[in-house]
């Protein structure tokens, strides 16, 4: 048996008196790509933020490769560890923001060489020329040295991908990549990510984008009220789904 | 016919009750409404400014020579060194000071969160003068300085006269006083700075102490150097109370020249001259700052209102 990638192990997750996630797991391997669906306010954003502890499960355990986010493992003990730890494990997740999140203070390019720079120490002449080929790989070649707002959102959301790729992580993370976008520049993101997936990066994607979904995903979970329904491949959640709430939120976008 | 229709056809459109046709509209004459502000108004200005500047010129009092000779004047060029020396000093002290205290004020822990609220509402309560006047009483409060243990012998004792001159109190009194406003401005600044960015950092691994050095503080930075610039400009003005105290500051030279010589008005005059010059200055140093801090704030694409007036240029040709 191979071990998956990416596991969380019965994650749960409050705030407040709100239960927003109850006891979900989810495994990922390498090479796979997972799409999360599901209606607004299931906790799919919830769950995709605690896969890199931005987000810190109240119960349970999210492991990347061999690290338990936010714990040290020695001699069969788990025990709390520092920021600066949390903040190495967090470099094998890549993250890509509904609202993109750019560093509005840098240009495109800068943005895509702060991580290699300024984490993993990367001298600036090697960075430059990476993310400079990682913007020509995303259809950026002519907007290096523009910043943020002189971007459409769907070159800010691709320069954003770029950014996550550039730390070269063994998972990339994506929340509503598309849904801040006017719809001709959705397809731009999509066909991005979908040339990624293509060349075999492992990618957790939540999306309303039902066709994406269905064309790239290697598995569909639905998730709602902090618990996954359903999960299986695209042909048979989508196409055939047999939770009744998932019938009824599928018919519903479709 | 609906109603907008019939409402287009009841206007005046110069071809009769009939809705004009796009052909109509290219070929009918425009008359551009007469803005007469636009030429009555620079006029009584022109008027108003030619008067006040003939009235202050043309006035007696005001001495324009005896300005002009006491511009220079050692004592006041002196007086200008304190003043500009006692804003300087007392920025950048109380820069620091803001910086630990907004700190403290978004620190997790209640109690330093604590003591940072009470700092802030202490010395944005207590009036400047006031405040100034306590420093430099403080003697009486505390009429030795003494370094040791407690319960034993002193090690040093100094009389607090002796060690805090009236330019030091000016400075004290003057960083803590802008520690307080300065660290609401510093505050605020870094909470307006969204926390999509902080989290975007995280994602890409950075530690909060980076996230804050390469993010936080730069993009806050932006916001905070007006309003920084402001405080600066206040302070430089607000020194001039130290002419109470007997600080030998800009102000203060004046007056003890126009007590020897009565020429109260022009040396008053000059002692204006000098603050509008400073706070000119420290004007055209903030609007560099804030271009140097705002490059990713460049107007996207071209101005609305520049893009305006070229259409209307067009039309008019
Ligand atoms: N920081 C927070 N504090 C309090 N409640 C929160 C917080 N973040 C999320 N929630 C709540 O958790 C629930 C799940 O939110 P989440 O953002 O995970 O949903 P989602 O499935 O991503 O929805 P959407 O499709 O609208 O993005 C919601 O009820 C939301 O109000
Ligand atoms: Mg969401």
């Amino acid at each position: 048996m191979t071990t998956s990638l990416l596991e969380a192990v019965q994650v749960s997750k409050r705030f407040g008196q709100n239960q927003v996630l109850k006891s979900v797991s989810l495994s990922v391997g390498r090479g796979e790509v997972v799409c999360l669906l599901g209606p607004s306010g299931s906790g799919k954003t919830t769950l995709l933020r605690c896969l890199n502890h931005l987000e810190r499960p109240d119960e349970g355990f999210v492991r990347v490769g061999d690290e338990v986010l936010g714990y040290r493992q020695a001699g069969g003990v788990l025990r709390e560890t520092s920021e600066r730890d949390i903040a190495r494990q967090r470099r094998s997740t890549g993250m890509v923001f509904q609202q993109f999140n750019l560093f509005a203070h840098r240009t495109a390019i800068e943005n895509v060489m702060e991580g290699p720079t300024q984490v993993k120490g990367v001298d600036r002449a090697r960075a430059r020329q990476r993310a400079g080929a990682l913007l020509d790989h995303v259809g950026l070649s002519e907007k290096h040295n523009a910043y943020p707002n002189q971007l459409s959102g769907g070159q800010q959301q691709r320069v954003a991908i770029a950014r996550a790729m550039a730390m070269e992580p063994d998972v990339l993370l994506f929340d509503e990549p598309t849904s801040a976008l006017d719809p001709e520049l959705v397809l731009e993101v999509l066909e991005t990510m979908k040339s990624l997936a293509l060349e075999g990066a492992t990618m957790v994607v939540v999306t309303h984008e039902i066709g994406f979904a269905r064309e790239v995903a290697d598995r569909v979970v639905f998730m709602a009220d902090g618990q996954i329904l359903e999960e299986g491949e695209p042909s048979s959640v989508i196409d055939a789904p047999e939770h009744p709430r998932v019938k009824e939120f599928l018919s519903r976008v479709l | 016919m609906d109603a907008a229709t019939s409402a287009l056809m009841a206007g005046d459109t110069k071809i009769g009750n009939r809705v004009p046709t796009a052909e109509d509209l290219l070929r009918m004459p425009v008359h551009r409404r007469r803005r007469l502000a636009r030429r009555t108004v620079p006029i009584v200005a022109l008027v108003v400014i030619a008067a006040t500047v003939v009235s202050f010129l043309g006035n007696e009092a005001l001495e324009w020579s005896t300005v002009g000779r006491y511009l220079f004047d050692q004592q006041i060029l002196d007086g200008l060194g304190m003043t500009v020396t006692l804003a300087v000093i007392s920025m950048a002290v109380g820069l620091v000071l803001a910086c630990i205290v907004a700190a403290m004020r978004l620190s997790g822990i209640l109690i330093v969160r604590g003591m940072g609220a009470v700092f802030v509402w202490f010395f944005r309560g207590v009036p400047l003068l006031v405040l100034l006047v306590v420093t430099f009483n403080i003697g009486l409060l505390y009429p030795n300085i003494v370094v040791g243990l407690p319960f034993y012998e002193p090690l040093v004792s100094l009389r607090t006269s002796d060690l805090i001159s009236p330019r030091v109190c000016a400075v004290v009194a003057f960083s803590l006083y802008e520690a307080a406003y300065g660290s609401e401005v510093v505050r605020s600044s870094l909470m307006s700075v969204p926390t999509g960015q902080r989290e975007a950092g995280a994602a890409i691994g950075m530690t909060s102490s980076k996230v804050f050095r390469r993010i936080v503080f730069p993009q806050g930075m932006r916001i905070a150097t007006p309003l920084l610039a402001n405080q600066f400009i206040q302070m430089t003005k607000n020194t001039s109370i130290v002419a109470y105290i007997a600080v030998p500051d800009l102000l203060y030279s004046a007056q003890s020249v126009y007590s020897r010589t009565f020429e109260i008005i022009p040396l008053l005059l000059v002692v204006t001259i000098w603050y509008l010059v400073l706070v000119a200055l420290l004007t055209i140093a903030q609007s560099y700052l804030e271009r140097r801090f705002g490059a990713h704030e460049r107007p996207r694409r071209t101005n609305p209102l520049r893009k305006q007036k070229a259409i209307s240029h067009g039309s008019a040709a």
